[in-house]
């Protein structure tokens, strides 16, 4: 199994089930037969989604490296994967994803407050501290609570499809997980369930490149990740992960098919984590730094930002101006939402022994009133 | 009012359900076309068609992990496992996902969904289709865990189960399937959660057991009475979260406590119960409490009888216990 090879200079289409959906060259020129053409403002959203999420990333970063937070999960260089395949869904459709896609609810409007009290778990955060951060739930941007353990949102994403086909209602569910999580027992849960059913999900398979410390070379017996879906009966894809347009396309491609009720897609998105598995990963101790070098030559922000300043791209060009405002925009919208929240308190301790139940039981008000009425805790001894 | 064994009751409970809620959907495995291999839901596919009650892959994983994505979605699925036995490949599902969904979401997702299960022994199962493991999912803080005993709770129980916003493991004593016969009424009703049962008057000690079980401590009872002791029998029906003031109520009576349960005696339901009776009505005991139950072994088939805390070690249990002075 290999990675993601560097792209031809010339891009033939070819149809042999493994080929690489992409759409642009090298020097950002888009091959005409596979050219979603855009419009230049949605474009520029996408664009503008892909920086977001890297600013994001990096502030997140440096805050655990501060101590001001305890863990961050970034994305850094699958953010086309995110946020290409998320800008190809539409309004009424769900996503079910790992901990990785923060960036695809922000673009789909979770208020960057929201996101940032998850990561205080302060009083205003929507889980109320109860989870770590970026382990988010944003049910008003049809996205789902998330959770650690791996692909059991795969299982999930399937059975919600399911129960949309019964009650008629159109609408397709997309699943994000990394190619870790193709050994799970979820990934085969679901995908048997979802061949079975047909059920109208889309299995956005990022293959980073590595399970946390383990390349995928061996994690899988198989030539692509691709051909695991094909198994059960699951139509896929592949496209160039770093290439937002291929991400736009290719998820399109594959929402026509499931919308058309010919059942579930999985598609998979090669691309390359250049960041840590999360805070808490040292990635020098397992791979070279070459590697992540050579890769970054292929960063999806460069990839688009080529396409947007070519003079073969229609529109205005995207100036280093309006890139560095953006930038800063971001950056001053994090900046102000951290102040808020680090000035915001914890959630009342009362509500560690909510909503476990619709009801409180018993039991529960008795030990909320153990720990309400015991002593506190005031640090290590 | 109709004569029905807990299938039938249990059959009946679903149907009403389904009438009255085109939200409930059952789903498993064999559980359309065949109607479950104990036929718990037979006639239900005719009735509500395939798309409300499904015969699903070979999959526990499969079947809860979209039996969540059901109720996440709206409806009120009513998955089946079809051996308790075989629920651990889904216990991801149930102990990292069902359980959590209201509290890790803040109240933004929830899970209400009843997974039938088909538990306990005396089936001449062997160890993969005996076992009773509610204990695992009462340790698991968000699942709420019923087990009936009689044709009546259970079609009461299961229709409060369903209607119920949280997730409900409701474990089926398949031992009781169909041994007792009892009038169950036929249209619509329920049987409160956590509250338990008071089955039998006594004076002397408190017996506390449910789904199958509780016939041998009610036999038991009516044996040590012969002998002169008087025992109070208490059938839970609902394991979790523990209607515990009913059995704090008769320990201050009886000042005695014998818990019988078919699981294994290491981390059995029954150490929680006597935990909490110690804390709450210690001074009120007048002998040590014991636990008659299913011992610390993988459960045998041939000795089946011998492993089970039937009647004939549940009497002694009583009057040693009753003894003690």
């Amino acid at each position: 199994m290999s990675r993601i090879e560097p792209q031809p200079s010339s891009l033939p289409v070819a149809s042999d089930e493994n080929s690489v959906l992409r759409v642009l060259d090298r020097e950002g020129r888009a091959n005409p037969s596979t050219d979603p053409k855009l419009d230049r403002a949605l474009m520029l959203r996408i664009y503008r989604g892909l920086v977001r999420t890297r600013v994001v990333d990096e502030r997140l970063t440096a805050l655990q490296r501060q101590g001001r937070i305890g863990f961050h999960v970034g994305c850094l260089g699958e953010e086309a994967a995110i946020i290409g395949s998320t800008a190809a869904l539409r309004d009424q459709d769900w996503i079910f994803s790992c901990y990785r896609e923060w960036g695809a609810a922000l673009y789909r409007g979770l208020p960057m407050q929201t996101y940032i009290d998850n990561m205080y778990g302060n009083a205003t955060d929507v889980a109320l501290g109860r989870q770590m951060p970026d382990h988010i739930t944003a049910r008003a941007q049809r996205f789902g609570s998330v959770t650690a353990p791996i692909g059991t949102q795969i299982t999930q994403a399937v059975g919600f499809a399911m129960a949309a086909k019964i009650r008629r209602e159109d609408l397709v569910t997309a699943t994000y997980f990394g190619d870790g999580a193709t050994s799970s027992n979820d990934f085969h849960a679901g995908l048997t369930f979802a061949g079975a059913y047909k059920a109208p999900t889309l299995f956005l398979l990022r293959n980073n490149g590595w399970a946390i410390s383990v390349p995928t070379e061996s994690q899988c017996g198989a030539d692509t990740f691709a051909e695991k879906g094909r198994g059960y009966g699951v139509t896929a894809m592949r496209c160039d992960g770093n290439d937002a347009l291929a991400v736009y396309a290719c998820t399109k491609k594959a929402l026509a098919h499931a919308t058309s009720g010919k059942g579930p897609v999985l598609v998979e998105l090669l691309t390359y984590r250049l960041g840590p598995h999360s805070t808490s990963d040292d990635p020098s101790v397992y791979r070279p730094e070459s590697e992540v070098e050579e890769e970054r030559r292929r960063d999806p922000l460069l990839v688009l930002r080529r396409h947007l300043t070519h003079p073969s791209s229609n529109g205005a060009a995207w100036t280093d101006a309006d890139e560095q405002s953006l930038r800063e925009e971001v950056a001053a919208e994090v900046q102000a939402c951290v102040k808020k929240a680090e000035a915001t308190p914890k959630p009342a301790l009362s509500t560690m022994f909510e909503q476990v139940f619709a009801e409180q039981p018993q039991h529960l008000r008795e030990q909320q009133a153990e720990c309400e009425d015991g002593p506190r805790y005031k640090g290590h001894h | 009012m109709a004569m029905m064994t807990m299938v039938q009751a249990i059959n009946d409970g679903l149907k009403v359900a389904m009438r009255a809620d085109d939200r409930v959907v059952a789903m498993g495995e064999d559980v359309g076309k065949l109607g479950g291999v104990f036929r718990v839901t037979a006639g239900l596919q005719k009735e509500f068609g395939v798309d409300r009650v499904m015969d699903t892959p070979l999959s526990e994983t499969g079947i809860l992990g979209t039996a969540i994505g059901m109720a996440l979605y709206g409806l009120r699925p009513v998955p089946e496992i079809q051996f308790a036995d075989f629920i651990y490949p889904a216990v991801d599902q149930l102990i990292s996902e069902a359980s959590k969904y209201r509290y890790r979401s803040g109240g933004e997702f929830t899970c209400p969904m009843v997974v039938r299960v088909p538990s306990g022994g005396g089936i001449r199962g062997g160890h993969y289709h005996s076992q009773s493991p509610e204990a695992l999912f009462i340790h698991t803080a968000g699942l709420k865990v019923v087990c009936p005993a009689t044709p009546y709770d259970a079609k009461g129980l299961l229709l409060s189960a369903i209607r119920d916003d949280d997730p409900v493991l409701f474990f089926e004593p398949k031992r009781v399937y169909r041994a007792a016969k009892m009038d169950v009424p036929e249209g619509d009703y329920t049987v409160p959660l956590s509250d338990a049962k008071v089955v039998r008057e006594g004076t002397d000690v408190t017996v506390v057991s449910w789904g199958a079980m509780l016939y041998e401590s009610v036999a038991a009872a009516e044996e040590a009475q012969a002998q002169g002791v008087s025992a109070e029998v208490i059938d839970l029906r609902t394991l979790w979260p523990v209607d515990a003031d009913t059995v704090v109520e008769s320990v201050k009576k009886t000042g005695r406590l014998v818990i019988v349960h078919e699981a294994p005696k290491a981390c059995g339901f029954g150490a929680e119960l006597i935990a909490q009776i110690c804390e709450k009505a210690f001074y009120h005991l007048q002998a040590p409490p014991r636990r008659v139950t299913g011992f610390d072994t993988p459960f045998p088939y041939t000795h089946e009888n011998e492993y089970l805390p039937l009647a004939h070690r549940i009497v002694p249990a009583l009057l040693d216990t009753a003894r003690v002075s």
